[in-house]
């Protein structure tokens, strides 16, 4: 809502300056968006008076004038005004000025080649009316030489929001009512009118939707002359962002800007037989006001007459009946339509206009007669002709609501203590009507709500209205109650395990991200495993951002890709954050991953390491098996499996998992195929984790660990060399020497693997370096040759023969 | 001079001579060896007679003695130079450049999230989650929007073509208040917890972006009314900037959900082009900021939660954390939170050791 101090002034009788209006609105939940001070925009023109005028030497249209600025010397200015004239006092430009409508800067100029020192305006080009056939003319003892600013009266314009639930507030009448509530000046009545027919209303009115339409009330007005509305009127229209159109149908957008209560006006001549409210029928089209054609759907109310629709119900009036300089007879329409269906139809033919922003919010069922004779006594004002009776087809919802109200309520929620007059007075000031339901002012009020507050229906809202009005500012802090000792933890163990892999992650030199939760579809596809169907949006803002992903590996890629692009030589990027799949009865399924990329150099070149390394699969491996382990994972009982799925290059990737089935996370280099879908270029390894496989640990936490102290006798090692079949993962080797004996061995650890010269072809020789833990005493001979022995008879299950 | 003496003098001036150690072994054995000089004196003392011994014995092991000390201090000052000479040559350049780990770093918002959740959990707060991709019952229905509400259109909600078992229609969750309805329903009452998470408008320009991230409180208990929201917007963000002099000024507000509704400003001062929040917005020099939007949880909205609202109330807020981040540690542009440049993330991110406590204060300074 916009509207001019003035304006405001004529509903609200207040002495109060602009900035104590907007601070009070503000204070009241009328949240101030802007203040213009249109004073500001007419520096540099001028009250100033014609002195000659004489026809330009080259020009038949313009003329020559003197005119006078109030500064003694009079100024040449070339004018181009039919009614431009000696005598004329009107408004100049000077050079330096600005001219509101296009700003243009105004200067020192030649026109024709006759000097001109500035120019004299219309009101268009100032932004203070339609006019444009000529300059403005002021009275004649206007003072010449006075800022137009100061003479023209700076009227500030305050912009508010308005909140969803204040259609009374989308009239300026209930803002003056809140503004006098909270004390800053007196409400003026809205004068009870009544305005006689004439004649009976000769076109027939009736409703034949009574749920979209419960009440249609109109009446003729013969005889109109439509034309300009006056001064005042564009005024307040301007004021609220509008352009003045012709008296006629400013004279309804006044009605709703003033009083909130839309209404629409028909020329008679266009209508044929009875006008009546129905539902529209499939596939119907009406050619709105706005010069687009809407087709409707039965869900839709729509106003029609014989020949058919001339009104998207509550929304927008039609082109083919709207009033015209030529309008003689109207007929005027003013309707209670209901919230819901309003809100619809709007919605679904994706048309907004100031008719449906109050009639879905819900406007005053019992200002429907007070808004058609306010609307025919401004009409009437202006363009004069005879009003017929008015015709009611229909009723709006009649009974006023009555909320329960306990005013002990009112400190109870909102905190604050207020005597009870003083809450009642806010709520009367209001147009609440409050009673005591029993004997006791102190007990249960019944509060009897306003035809137009739809919006209150409950207690709490009357706490707000009271509480808004007396001043949230007067509510006092009061410390929430604090249970005994420090703070008890509140993390859970999916928030502590995503903490501290994060930081685990950071810790290593990975640099986290935070990248869209959505994708593009080719991306998404990429990734897609077959876990349902993806989440793909039915209004994405671009398609690079549709499909929900289902892997965190793109968003990173993607990120990654636009780094190298930035001439980054290496990247370590990570995100923690959550896939999307399918879950059950049609929910999703939001599982926490980690991703990983490493792209460009592991290392730089360097004085002591030669060449750049590239990033390997082994990279991948070690982060994963780290990151797992910050997680909580058994590293120790992991295996290294393969399908690491097709984004992967196949022989140079695989997967963690925890037994054959659960896959605990996936690594290795990205398939060529995806880096070119990805346009990367050189190797990059990936690196998914899955936090949501990793099983949980069981039971309660205890601190204590368990129990344990160093041998005392020293550990020794011993080396074995295997020939084995190339294929043979070594990790099958290593595991399967490690449990030969689970007394003595702690530990194997692969350290060589060797092929070529010595080795026969299809074979392969790995070394592992074995350390064995005598217990109570050090080990003799026999011992030693005892493990090794166990040690080969493992080893030869996988075909592995001990090297002599 | 006797034969000791001189035999003395030239042991010990060949010692005081030898080039290197193998030269001081060859004085060794030709003195101490089983055929050495000294050794042969040793061995006549066996020859002679006691009162001889009592004179010739102490005169050759004096000999021994010196000759062995001087072989000893001439080895030690040799391999003392041997030493010198080999760290001479084993000196480096050690203005060269040490090898390089990589420096990594913890998201703004990671950080942001994990200072609010600490700040929180100090005042009993528990961190709660839900969905992201939500049905509109939680997303609207329970938070007091049916489906004609105003307000559902004003959220430039991201809808998904599926339908969940009890058909309602999936969206992507505007806000993060759904996880009210969601704790209420799991967890019943009295309540106090915070729900940060990821949330989505389809809306995008300089200062929005489609998918940004929020955090909600939501206290329900008896008595719990205004003022208790306020001291807990003002003692959060006192903790949260670290500074005393925040002060809030609180507007009547509608949002759907709450009843009162109330907006929530803070005061801040530019100082060189950046927003500092602190003092009043009244001040000179300062304005007034909307960081967050909060009130008493609507009725309708403890019902939907599974409560009584005649027995529990409680207030609710919600509150942008990109923009909290921003105005606490100076970025300027949310689009850059979400592209993933290093140089960005190397500059506002943080070091994996700052982690957020109360004793070291929650923030991080520059």
């Amino acid at each position: 809502m916009k509207f001019s101090l003035s304006w405001l002034k004529q509903y609200l009788e207040t002495e109060a300056t602009v900035e104590e209006v907007a601070a009070k609105l503000n204070a009241i939940g009328l949240e101030v968006e802007g203040i213009e001070d249109p004073s500001e925009k007419l520096t540099g023109f001028r009250v100033a008076k014609v002195l000659t005028a004489a026809r330009h030497p080259d020009a038949d249209k313009l003329q020559v004038l003197t005119v006078d600025t109030g500064d003694g010397q009079p100024l040449q200015v070339v004018c181009g005004a039919p009614n431009a004239r000696a005598g004329l006092v009107g408004v100049l430009g000077l050079p330096g000025a600005t001219v509101p409508a296009n700003g243009l800067v105004l200067k020192k100029s030649a026109i024709r080649g006759v000097e001109s020192n500035g120019m004299m305006c219309s009101t268009r080009e100032l932004e203070l009316g339609e006019d444009h056939d000529g300059i403005i003319e002021l009275p004649e003892d206007a003072p010449v030489g006075t800022a137009f600013a100061d003479y023209h009266g700076a009227d500030p314009v305050i912009e508010v929001a308005i909140t969803p639930n204040r259609p009374d507030c989308m009239g300026l009448y209930g803002i003056a009512r809140d503004l006098a509530a909270a004390g800053l000046g007196t409400l003026r009545p809205i004068e009870q009118l009544d305005i006689a027919g004439e004649f009976p209303c000769p076109v027939e009115i009736r409703t034949d939707d009574p749920e979209g339409c419960p009440a249609f009330y109109g009446r003729v007005i013969k005889g109109v002359k439509n034309g300009t509305s006056p001064q005042w009127l564009q005024d307040c229209l301007m004021s609220a962002g509008q352009r003045p159109i012709s008296a006629l149908v400013d004279a309804t957008n006044y009605v709703m800007l003033a009083y909130g209560r839309p209404a629409h006006a028909y020329d008679l001549a266009k209508l044929n037989g009875a006008v009546f409210a129905r539902r529209a029928r499939d596939g119907e089209t009406v050619l709105a006001l706005n010069e687009k054609e809407y087709t409707l759907d039965s869900d839709m109310t729509v106003i029609a007459d014989d020949s058919g629709v001339h009104d998207i119900a509550g929304i927008m009036g039609g082109e083919h009946s709207g009033c015209e300089d030529g309008t003689t007879d109207i007929l005027l329409e003013i309707a209670y339509f209901d919230p819901e269906r309003i809100a619809k139809t709007g919605r679904k033919l994706n048309l907004t206009s100031d008719a449906r922003a109050r009639f879905e919010r819900g406007i005053d069922p019992s200002f429907l007669d007070s808004g058609l004779a306010h609307l025919t006594r401004l009409i009437q004002t202006l363009c004069g002709g005879e009003a017929s009776e008015v015709v009611r087809a229909g009723a709006a919802p009649a009974t006023p609501k009555i909320v329960h109200f306990d005013p002990v309520l009112t400190e109870k929620l909102g905190g604050v203590s207020i005597p009870l007059e003083e809450q009642q007075r806010i709520l009367e000031a209001l147009g609440f009507v409050a009673v005591a339901e029993q004997a006791g002012f102190d007990k249960a009020w019944a509060v009897t709500v306003p035809g137009w507050r739809p919006d209150v229906d409950g207690a709490p809202d009357l706490v707000e209205e009271v509480v808004r009005i007396h001043g949230l500012d007067k509510v006092e802090s009061v410390a929430l109650p604090r249970t005994d000792g420090v703070a008890r933890p509140t993390a859970t163990p999916a928030q502590k395990q995503e903490r501290r892999v994060r930081r685990a992650a950071a810790a290593r030199g990975l640099q986290e991200a935070v990248t869209w939760s959505f994708l593009p579809q080719v991306e998404a596809d990429a990734f897609a495993d077959g876990n349902g169907g993806l989440w793909t949006l039915s209004n994405p803002i671009s398609e690079d951002m549709k499909v929900m992903r289902p892997s965190l590996l793109p968003g990173l890629l993607s990120a990654a890709k636009r780094n190298l692009d930035r001439g980054a030589s290496s990247l370590r990027l990570f995100e923690l954050g959550r896939r999307y799949l399918r879950g059950k009865d049609g929910a999703s399924d939001e599982r926490m991953a980690l991703g990983v990329v490493l792209a460009g150099d592991k290392a730089p070149r360097g004085w002591a390491t030669g060449k750049a390394v590239p990033f390997d699969a082994y990279d991948a491996k070690a982060e994963a098996l780290a990151l797992l382990a910050e997680a909580g994972a058994p590293a120790d009982k992991l295996q290294v499996m393969g399908e690491a799925g097709p984004q992967f290059h196949p022989g140079q990737s695989g997967t963690l998992r925890l037994g054959p089935k659960n896959v605990l996370a996936r690594f290795g280099m990205l398939h060529p195929t995806a880096a070119r879908q990805f346009d990367i270029d050189g190797p990059v390894a990936l690196v998914e984790i899955y936090l949501d496989a990793i099983p949980g640990k069981k039971g309660a936490a205890t601190f204590a660990r368990v129990s344990y102290a160093p041998p005392a006798l020293q550990a020794v090692t011993r080396d074995y060399a295997f020939l084995v079949p190339v294929e043979l993962p070594a990790g099958d080797l290593v595991r399967v020497v490690q449990g030969a004996d689970k007394v003595n061995i702690v530990a194997a650890r692969l350290f060589d693997d060797f092929r070529g010269q010595g080795v026969p072809e299809g074979q392969k020789s790995l070394a592992l370096e074995v350390t064995l833990q005598p217990l109570e005493k050090s080990y003799k001979d026999e011992d030693l040759k005892a493990i090794t022995d166990k040690v080969t008879a493992a080893a030869a299950k996988l075909g592995a023969v001990l090297r002599g | 001079m006797s034969d000791i003496e001189q035999l003395k003098a030239e042991l010990l001036g060949a010692i005081g001579e030898a080039a290197d150690l193998a030269g001081v072994e060859a004085i060794r054995v030709s003195a101490l060896g089983k055929q050495g000089s000294v050794s042969g004196l040793l061995k006549t003392l066996g020859k002679m007679s006691p009162e001889e011994r009592q004179v010739e014995g102490p005169k050759i092991h004096a000999l021994r003695e010196a000759v062995t000390a001087a072989l000893g201090a001439r080895k030690d000052a040799l391999e003392s130079a041997a030493l010198d000479a080999r760290l001479a040559s084993e000196t480096i350049d050690l203005s060269l450049p040490a090898p390089e780990m990589p420096k990594g770093s913890v998201h703004p918002v990671s950080q942001v999230m994990d200072e609010l959740a600490e700040i929180f959990a100090d005042m009993g707060f528990a961190v709660a989650t839900g969905p992201e991709i939500e049905d509109d019952w939680h997303n609207f229905t329970a938070l007091n929007m049916p489906e004609t509400h105003p307000a559902r259109a004003m959220h430039d909600t991201f809808y998904f073509p599926d339908r969940d078992a009890q058909d309602r229609e999936m969206v992507l969750r505007t806000h993060t208040s759904p996880v009210q309805i969601r704790t209420m329903l799991s967890e019943g009452a009295p309540l106090r917890i915070i729900a940060p998470g990821r949330v989505y408008r389809s809306d995008s320009d300089a200062t929005h972006t489609p998918m940004f991230h929020q955090v909600e409180a939501l206290v329900i208990d008896k008595d719990i009314h205004l003022g208790h929201l306020k001291w807990t917007l003002e003692t959060f963000l006192k903790a949260f900037f670290e500074r005393d002099d925040i002060v809030l000024r609180l507007r009547p507000s509608y949002f759907p959900f709450t009843e009162p509704s109330v907006e929530v400003d803070v005061g801040y001062a530019n100082e060189g082009g950046r927003r500092v929040v602190g003092g009043s917005g009244d001040e000179p020099g300062h304005a007034w900021m909307e960081v967050l939007g909060s009130g008493m949880v609507n009725r309708h909205v403890i019902k939907a939660g599974g409560l009584d609202p005649d027995e529990w109330q409680g207030f609710a807020f919600g509150v942008g954390v990109d923009r909290l981040a921003m105005l606490k540690y100076g970025m300027d542009d949310l689009r850059a939170f979400f592209d993933g440049d290093v140089r960005w993330l190397s500059h506002y991110g943080f070091s994996a050791l700052d982690v957020p406590t109360l004793s070291g204060g929650v923030g991080t300074p520059a």
